[in-house]
């Protein structure tokens, strides 16, 4: 059994700080898996965790918890105004009616971005996001560039993604710093009033309730 | 001894630009799914708190080296060997040397669903009447402490208003030290950009919220 010392090597050069090389990622990602592999034979045989939860707990937030649902949230909004302005009031009981709730969602204020005002999400201490309904936070959510730049320049973060408001577009960035959890109430699209909310809500993306991006425009609608 | 987080990035320069992935992607590689589902299966043990996994985080040497999985495993790893619940050498061989400890909980299969359903929620019963209101203009502490807190370092010592009040949560700082929840109000404080970056004029026409326990708060 050699994989114990690959482990072992792997967290030695983690301890000393060195960097990455790009060049031995593959063999980087292998002594991942093994020293993951380990800690959960371990953690099983001392009856700490049951690997069938396991299973569950990936399975749950791979294909069940997603922005699919908080898709569900606007579209509903957008259609309905009186759960717009219960979602406004208390987005947590709003969202829960709708079924979505829980662990990193206990808590949840909705803002709504307007023609004047647009919110933009970010946890600069971490990685705080609403699971319930949008699943497990990107990549470059979790990056050091948007959690450092996100709160400072955050016209130039939109660029980054594309998107340039109007300079009179005030920007309001929100720091989930302790247990709140925020999603944005995206502007509905121009073009879109006669879509059922099944339609409505596949034009809401990720981004969208985040904050870094736009509701997509109806097909057909004029550019 | 000092306190440090490496976690603390919010307002700094030099990280260049925000590298957009696709729509889907969270979880890439079948060890993160792994890392992530240990995470929570062990939180339910009881030998430690979210907030006091954010501290084990937050202060890996490495911090900055490693990949976001990387860390959620290093701390991992870090909290099973603090609480007594793995050993050194087990790691090392990875296999089971000694018994386990005992842990308030197993999640188990079936429990999941209503488990994750319910979170964990921090909102606790008013022990004492909110000293802020909305609309209210205060400064937040500019004190460094010597253990986790929520207060990043660009909202420190700045002026803003009291946008919400959400009631009173568990205290992050007690908790993550293990010295109980403490429960304290609540608030989003809301800061011009003028005020947080010494700005003279707009650059941007933005405001920035953080969410900020009543300890961190003084009226303005």
């Amino acid at each position: 059994m050699d994989a114990p010392d690959h482990d072992d090597e792997h967290a030695h050069r983690h301890r000393h700080g060195h960097a990455h090389d790009p060049a031995s990622e593959h063999s980087e990602l292998s002594a991942l898996e093994l020293r993951v592999r380990a800690l959960e034979t371990i953690l099983t045989q001392k009856g700490y965790v049951d690997p069938a939860a396991l299973d569950v707990l990936i399975d749950t937030y791979q294909t069940k918890i997603g922005p699919r649902n908080g898709a569900q949230v606007v579209a509903r909004a957008w259609r309905d105004g009186e759960f717009r302005r219960r979602l406004l009031e208390d987005a947590t009981t709003a969202i829960a009616s709708l079924g979505f709730m829980g662990r990193q969602g206990e808590h949840m204020v909705a803002v709504e971005n307007t023609a004047e005002l647009h919110n933009m999400v970010v946890c600069t201490l971490c990685s705080c996001y609403p699971w319930p309904v949008l699943g497990l936070p990107p990549l470059w959510y979790k990056s050091a560039p948007y959690r450092a730049r996100a709160v400072k320049d955050p016209r130039g973060v939109l660029e980054d993604f594309g998107v340039r408001l109007p300079e009179n577009v005030r920007i309001h960035v929100w720091d989930s710093t302790a247990e709140v959890r925020y999603i944005v109430l995206p502007q509905r699209p121009v073009g879109s009033e006669h879509l059922s909310e099944h339609e409505l809500a596949a034009l809401v993306t990720r981004d969208s309730m985040i904050g870094t991006g736009l509701a997509r425009l109806p097909s057909g609608a004029p550019p | 001894m000092s306190y440090q987080s490496h976690a603390d990035i919010g307002g700094l320069d030099g990280y260049g630009v925000v590298r957009h992935d696709s729509e889907d992607a969270a979880l890439h590689d079948d060890w993160e799914r792994r890392v992530l589902a240990l995470t929570l299966e062990m939180g339910a043990s009881g030998l430690w708190n979210i907030d006091s996994s954010r501290a084990a985080r937050e202060t890996l040497d490495d911090y900055g080296k490693l990949s976001y999985f990387e860390i959620w495993l290093a701390a991992l790893e870090k909290l099973l060997l603090q609480s007594g619940a793995l050993h050194a050498e087990e790691l090392k061989q990875g296999r089971m040397l000694e018994g386990a400890i005992p842990v308030a909980r197993v999640l188990r299969a079936a429990e999941v669903t209503t488990a994750l359903a319910r979170g964990s929620p921090t909102l606790r019963s008013p022990g004492a009447a909110a000293r802020y209101s909305v609309g209210q203009w205060v400064r937040t502490s500019s004190a460094a402490p010597e253990h986790h807190t929520r207060l990043p370092g660009y909202a420190r010592g700045k002026r803003g208003v009291i946008e919400h009040v959400h009631g009173m949560h568990v205290f992050a700082d007690t908790h993550a030290q293990g010295m109980g929840e403490q429960p304290q109000w609540l608030y989003t404080v809301t800061f011009d950009e003028l005020e947080l970056w010494s700005r003279r004029t707009p650059q941007q026409r933005s405001l920035v919220s953080v969410d900020a326990w009543e300890p961190y708060l003084v009226p303005a």
